[in-house]
């Protein structure tokens, strides 16, 4: 198992910076070609989620992004600092998990009622990702998404 | 690659071309040109984004806040783009159905309904 580690402050100018890391690493590790976009906008959207919520919290620490290589797979976390209560972070669970595993013809947008960017940009994420799981609790937040690598979808 | 914007008038139609990519860096760049363009009295937007690299939801996000705006003055805002994995973004979110989308700005000025 491999990991990049990035850290970066959470500007919006360093979105873009996660963006390229982790399309890189993601090429690297065998995602396939068609599937790099995705990988880049759901980091991004990540990214800039985690960005949001320390600059509307006034949280100077830095967002964390590990992409890690696995045998078959390629995962990434994106990790904020951002406390949530309680029940807020069983709602979120529930949104991208219930997104996740298929939406209405209405798109996820519906499914989940979006009214803010941050809800947009978890639909997003829910709409192209498979393998995503998101949690947060009192200490901060965390989005890990996966894709299958090369190796994997090669075997018959 | 930065947001590149640049604006022209089609009859009743004003044609706002984006190039590059739109972000949550981005984003306000377009955000100030269409809230401009509105508060300048031109309603009936063209958003090409043919040029366009990157869309997130922030993107997004801005292009709805333009529809409304456009709406408050019985106007409208179109879309001009053939790019699929621009138009994937639009489809999950379920946007499709909230904004016109054509295949070409000469289509997108000459739609009414």
């Amino acid at each position: 198992m491999a990991t990049v580690e990035l850290l970066f402050s959470a500007l919006p100018e360093h979105v873009r910076t996660a963006r390229l890391v982790a399309a890189a690493v993601a090429r690297r590790a065998g995602v396939d070609e068609a599937v790099l976009d995705e990988v880049r906008l759901a980091v991004g959207e990540a990214c800039s989620r985690a960005v949001g919520l320390h600059n509307s919290q006034g949280i100077s620490s830095p967002v964390r992004v590990v992409l890690i290589e696995d045998e078959k797979k390629f995962s990434i976390e994106v990790a904020d600092d951002a406390p949530r209560p309680a029940a807020v972070a069983a709602a979120l669970a529930r949104a991208a998990a219930g997104s996740a595993k298929g939406s209405g013809p209405g798109g996820v947008a519906e499914d989940i009622g979006v009214d803010s960017d941050d809800d947009m940009g978890l639909a997003v994420i829910s709409g192209l990702v498979d393998d995503v799981e998101v949690t947060a609790d009192e200490s901060g937040g965390l989005i890990r998404m996966s894709w299958p690598t090369a190796s994997t979808t090669a075997l018959p | 690659m930065d947001l590149s914007l640049s604006t022209e008038t089609v009859g009743d139609r004003t044609v706002v071309r984006v190039g590059g990519e739109i972000d949550v860096y981005t984003a306000p760049k377009l955000r100030e040109q269409l809230v401009e363009l509105v508060n300048d009295g031109n309603y009936h937007l063209v958003v090409d984004m043919e040029g366009v690299d990157f869309l997130d939801s922030t993107g997004l996000g801005v292009l709805v806040g333009g529809l409304k705006r456009v709406r408050a003055h019985e106007g409208s805002l179109r879309l001009v783009c053939n790019q699929e994995r621009i138009l994937k973004i639009f489809r999950i979110t379920g946007l499709t159905k909230v904004f016109p989308i054509h295949t070409s700005v000469e289509d997108a000025v000459q739609a009414t309904d």
